[in-house]
């Protein structure tokens, strides 16, 4: 792996911004209380951001300040605190908007998470246009999330997934891909990266290819947005869907974007409240979207501190945020590739965010108990993304995952550990 | 926190380098498969029953040290065992290591075994330990569906 270490020293030389433009990583950790903790007597070194992201104050004071000075249910009542409760989460939808730069507020649904986001096209759309003998189209990197939603529309359509193979370093074989969107695909669901191998795909070029066969495209974007600007317009794609907790923001929300006049032309997802523009006995009526898919009281805080989450990014500059952590990447993937007994998953050309490897002594899970004995918190496991673990014949990979407010001297701190963990196992 | 060496002792190093038994026993008549779906491992446990004896036991798969080795030793301590036997015994270790009040290695059967202790002091490594167990258990049973850590 020496010359991967070698040419990525290299690469960093490129990436450095001249230092008026350069984020003050120092400032940016002093925004995120829990960063001050220590993890087993040791200095937490927070690893493990594409599992979740932590969060600034800025996220914090804004659901305290939700809960302490405008509790109150929205879109219902005539009192003071419902009409700032309203104007705060009509903000926050706002702030999602411009983050994704879709054209209208109208386009951004409040979800969950991405995983309600996938399920909720699926069921609604994909239920719609897929019929017997149809075939919903896939990539080898998918997460799970991004597979049984389907793979459950499918079974209940009597359909076929289909599934576009990747190569020995992660990345989508685009030319397979365009022969599998056929005249029975319905649907393409695509990652932006993948959680597991860190691929960025072509997502625009996939867009274009299932356009042309007028097959609509849903892109789970879960762990794109915290890395890269995401331009829905510019992608053209049908649906984006991301998680809240992974951008700095709480759980329990999400963000699904979808076209208007597609999000018009779908059935609702759940019946309830907040959804509908007249209900009688015999017939209801749906309010247009973003209601017609938000049934019931919705998580009006995550909505909130969504919104705050997001303008904290906007404000880092994501551009700004992508460099520093590719930065952080470039350096990792120096250092840790160049462990003698390191095995890198997930080599393509473009990567954001996450590194996956293997170590031919020391299985993931023991590497993970043994960091997080020296405060390192890494993910250990199929990540989600079993079908990703078969396709590299491993069980299991150690993830080390990244943000904004990660440092080069981390991932120093993260090698003292894996080398600690072959002292155990008597490398 | 605990140190470390409590959950990888030399024995427990030694026995996840150089698994025991990891055979299919030439007269194996049950066996079963065992997966965590959390974390990949995998196990299949072989097991040559003479009427309600353990003639012989092997086993088979990928894992972790931890899961490795507790496989390993398990099937050290079944040899001539009775299935009821093999069941008491796989009580006082899932008691041992998930650290249940008052369990203790010393009042039990557990002879070897007790070297698994230091996994009490680690939540995320119990279902590791006891992989191995519930799979032997599903082969005792004569179960035909792999058992999961998730059903457990």
């Amino acid at each position: 792996m020496t010359t991967v270490a070698d040419r990525s020293h290299v690469g960093l030389q490129a990436f450095a911004l001249p230092a008026a433009e350069a984020l003050d990583i120092a400032a940016i950790r002093a925004e995120f209380p829990i960063l001050s903790r220590e993890v087993n007597g040791r200095k937490l070194v927070y690893l493990d951001n594409g599992a979740t992201s932590q969060k600034p104050r800025a996220v914090i004071r804004a659901l305290s300040r939700y809960y302490e000075e405008e509790n109150a249910n929205i879109h219902r009542g005539v009192h003071l605190l419902s009409v700032e409760a309203t104007e705060a989460h009509d903000s926050a939808r706002r702030a999602a908007q411009r983050f994704l730069n879709a054209a209208r507020e109208s386009e951004i649904v409040f979800v969950r998470g991405t995983t309600e986001a996938i399920n909720l096209v699926a069921q609604t759309c994909g239920r719609a246009r897929v019929a017997e003998g149809d075939e919903v189209l896939i990539t080898a990197m998918e997460h799970h999330s991004n597979i049984v939603p389907w793979q459950m529309l499918c079974e209940e359509k009597g359909a076929h997934l289909r599934v576009a193979p990747i190569n020995d370093r992660g990345e989508l074989l685009m030319d397979e891909f365009q022969k599998l969107v056929g005249p029975r695909t319905r649907f393409v669901a695509v990652t932006h990266v993948s959680n597991a191998l860190g691929t960025v795909n072509p997502v625009k070029e996939i867009v274009a290819i299932a356009h042309g066969r007028g097959v609509p495209v849903l892109v789970d974007g879960a762990q794109a947005a915290p890395h890269l600007a995401v331009d829905v317009q510019d992608l053209d794609c049908d649906f984006y869907a991301f998680s809240g907790h992974k951008v700095y923001g709480p759980t329990g929300i999400g963000v699904l974007y979808g076209k208007y006049a597609l999000l018009d032309a779908m059935p609702p997802y759940q019946g309830g409240g907040d959804m509908i523009s007249s209900v009688t006995f015999e017939k209801t009526t749906f309010k247009k979207p973003p209601s017609k898919f938000e049934a019931g009281t919705p998580h009006i805080a995550g909505a909130i501190g969504l919104g705050a989450a997001l303008d904290y990014l906007t404000a880092l500059g994501i551009d700004r945020v992508a460099a520093h952590e590719h930065d952080l990447l470039d350096y990792a993937t120096g250092r840790i590739g160049s462990i003698r007994g390191v095995r890198l998953i997930g080599t393509a050309a473009h990567r954001a965010g996450v590194l996956s490897f293997i170590h031919e002594d020391v299985h993931p899970h023991d590497l993970g108990t043994i960091l997080d004995s020296e405060g390192i918190a890494v993910r250990a496991g199929h990540h989600c993304a079993q079908p990703v673990m078969e396709r590299f014949s491993i069980p299991a990979t150690a993830r080390a995952s990244f943000a904004v407010y990660n440092t080069r001297e981390e991932i120093d701190v993260l090698v003292r550990g894996i080398e600690k963990a072959e002292k155990v196992f008597g490398r | 926190m605990s140190e470390l060496s409590d959950l990888y002792q030399e024995v427990i190093l030694e026995h996840s380098k150089a698994p025991r038994n990891y055979r299919r026993p030439a007269g194996a008549n049950q066996e079963a498969e065992g997966y965590n779906p959390l974390c990949g491992d995998h196990f299949t446990v072989f097991l040559d029953m003479e009427g309600d004896a353990i003639r012989d036991v092997g086993f088979q798969g990928s894992g972790c040290a931890i899961s490795r080795a507790s496989a390993s030793m398990m099937t050290q301590s079944l040899k001539g065992k009775t299935r009821a036997e093999a069941e008491r015994l796989f009580a006082q270790f899932h008691d041992l290591v998930t650290g249940k009040p008052g369990s203790s290695a010393n009042d039990s059967e557990l002879g070897k075994l007790a070297v698994f202790s230091g996994v009490s002091k680690y939540p995320a490594r119990v279902k590791c330990a006891s992989l191995a167990w519930h799979t032997l258990q599903s082969a005792l049973e004569g179960s035909q569906k792999p058992v999961t850590t998730e059903e457990v």
